[in-house]
């Protein structure tokens, strides 16, 4: 691995060039992983056939699913439902089962009771009952996320457009809503009040204390051209600068991108619906056709491990093929 | 600009009434409807509307039609009209220019996507 290494800032065994060519293997059925200044790379397949146990007791693990888009019948996935089926058959083939599920958004297409309803019911076939979720904007079209909220934050203390946070094993979890009232030109947003109330919930943690904030649209500027940002996330991460660990995890643009800021690692997941592309080579974001059999190369999902006393969350991406 | 209609059939009509005054498409997006108004559209493309500016008088019809395989709304940036519900693929949006001025509006899903109705008199 240390061939990928050219520029080492931070000291840490990780530089820029070396993750572009991490983020290449994410689409050629690879995984990479990046913790305590270690590189690797293995299939979900691979682990699931050595059956070693990845963790301790008191290490997490979990696994991130995003843009669902239950109910897109299009040329580019004529069967999301299927597709994510299979990725909850992946998760429940791994041999140390993940702690819970998060869910950074585009549940449907189209916000539709039914919609809701059929995703609901392929979740149940996942052995992972855990779930947190946070909104994208396809969940919220027509009643400003009324049915959504009703329907997923029943295991949390959602505030406001349903923002929350929570604790597990150390790690201090922030699910974030920032699909809501968009204003003309602008990009995703958070807003005062959940800005307010972000300041508050971190300010009695100590700054050894791991941070996880989910997301649906990026909270770092990926694309601002296609909407790919949120116009007050800076704010929300000065409120974050002093924590020695924070991992920020979205989805909405369906695809592995990754970058790293000092102490904050931000990470876009891939979808189980369909790709698109890469930031600025298509008229519009929309979604991608590829050929059939490329398909599940690109459709995927990530699962997290945090081990204590490594500063780092390993994030690890795997697809569908 | 208020009256709201949601005609699925209506591209159908539209290009029925094209064919036999086609001269009217030397002005843009512009058609004349069965009832006699002026019948406008906006298309709904790779997550821009096109025209993004429309000049209409007062009382003509605007019709969005969403040509994306992304929902796509229609909402005034002052309220000065009633917002769409989420169009799918091929639906369209219509509403009645109202009293003279500039309505700008932009979707609430992607809003970087916004647009502009000149309404003469």
């Amino acid at each position: 691995m240390s061939d990928y290494i050219s520029h080492d800032h931070e000291h840490d065994g990780i530089d820029r060039r070396g993750f572009l060519h991490c983020m290449a293997w994410a689409g050629t059925g690879l995984l990479w992983t990046i913790s305590g200044g270690v590189l690797a790379s293995r299939t979900l397949a691979q682990i699931a056939k050595a059956g070693e146990p990845l963790l301790s007791a008191t290490d997490l693990s979990f696994l991130q699913i995003s843009d669902s888009h239950i109910g897109f019948s299009k040329e580019a996935n004529k069967d999301v439902t299927e597709t994510f089926r299979i990725a909850l058959d992946r998760i429940n083939a791994m041999p140390t089962p993940p702690s819970f599920l998060i869910h950074t958004g585009d549940i449907t297409q189209l916000s539709k009771p039914e919609e809701f309803d059929t995703f609901d019911q392929v979740l149940k076939s996942c052995k992972t009952k855990d779930v947190f979720f946070v909104p994208g904007e396809h969940d919220v079209l027509d009643d400003g996320g009324k049915f959504y909220r009703e329907r997923y934050l029943k295991n949390v203390e959602g505030k406001g457009a349903g923002w929350y946070s929570f604790n597990k094993n150390g790690v201090h979890f922030i699910g974030l809503v920032n699909v809501l009232n968009l204003q003309a030109g602008g990009l995703g947003q958070l807003g005062d009040e959940q800005l307010e109330w972000l300041e508050a919930d971190v300010k009695n943690l100590g700054s050894s204390t791991p941070i996880v904030v989910f997301a649906h649209i990026p909270l770092w500027a990926v694309y601002p051209q296609w909407g790919w940002g949120t116009s007050d996330s800076e704010r929300a991460l000065g409120y974050l600068k002093r924590f020695g660990s924070v991992t920020v995890l979205n989805g909405h643009i369906h695809q592995v991108l990754q970058k790293v800021e000092g102490n904050v690692t931000f990470h876009t997941a891939m979808s189980t619906a369909f790709p698109q592309p890469a930031p600025g080579t298509a008229p519009s974001p929309g979604p991608m056709k590829v050929p059939a059999e490329k398909l599940r190369s690109l459709l995927g999902l990530t699962s997290v491990q945090y081990k204590q006393g490594k500063t780092a969350l390993a994030v690890v991406d795997s697809n569908l093929s | 600009m208020i009256t709201i209609t949601r005609k699925n059939k209506m591209a159908a009509l539209l290009c029925a009434i094209a064919f036999l005054n086609l001269s009217l498409f030397a002005r843009g997006g512009e058609m004349k409807n069965a009832d006699g108004a002026k019948q406008n559209k906006i298309e709904i493309k790779d997550f821009a509307f096109n025209p993004k500016t429309i000049t209409v008088k007062s009382g003509d019809k605007v019709t969005w039609i969403n040509r994306d395989e992304e929902p796509h709304t229609i909402v005034s940036v002052e309220k000065q009209f009633k917002k769409s519900t989420a169009l799918d693929t091929d639906q369209e949006f219509t509403i009645t220019a109202g009293a003279p001025g500039t309505y700008t509006y932009f979707c609430s899903v992607h809003p970087k996507m916004t647009g502009t109705i000149v309404v003469e008199k």
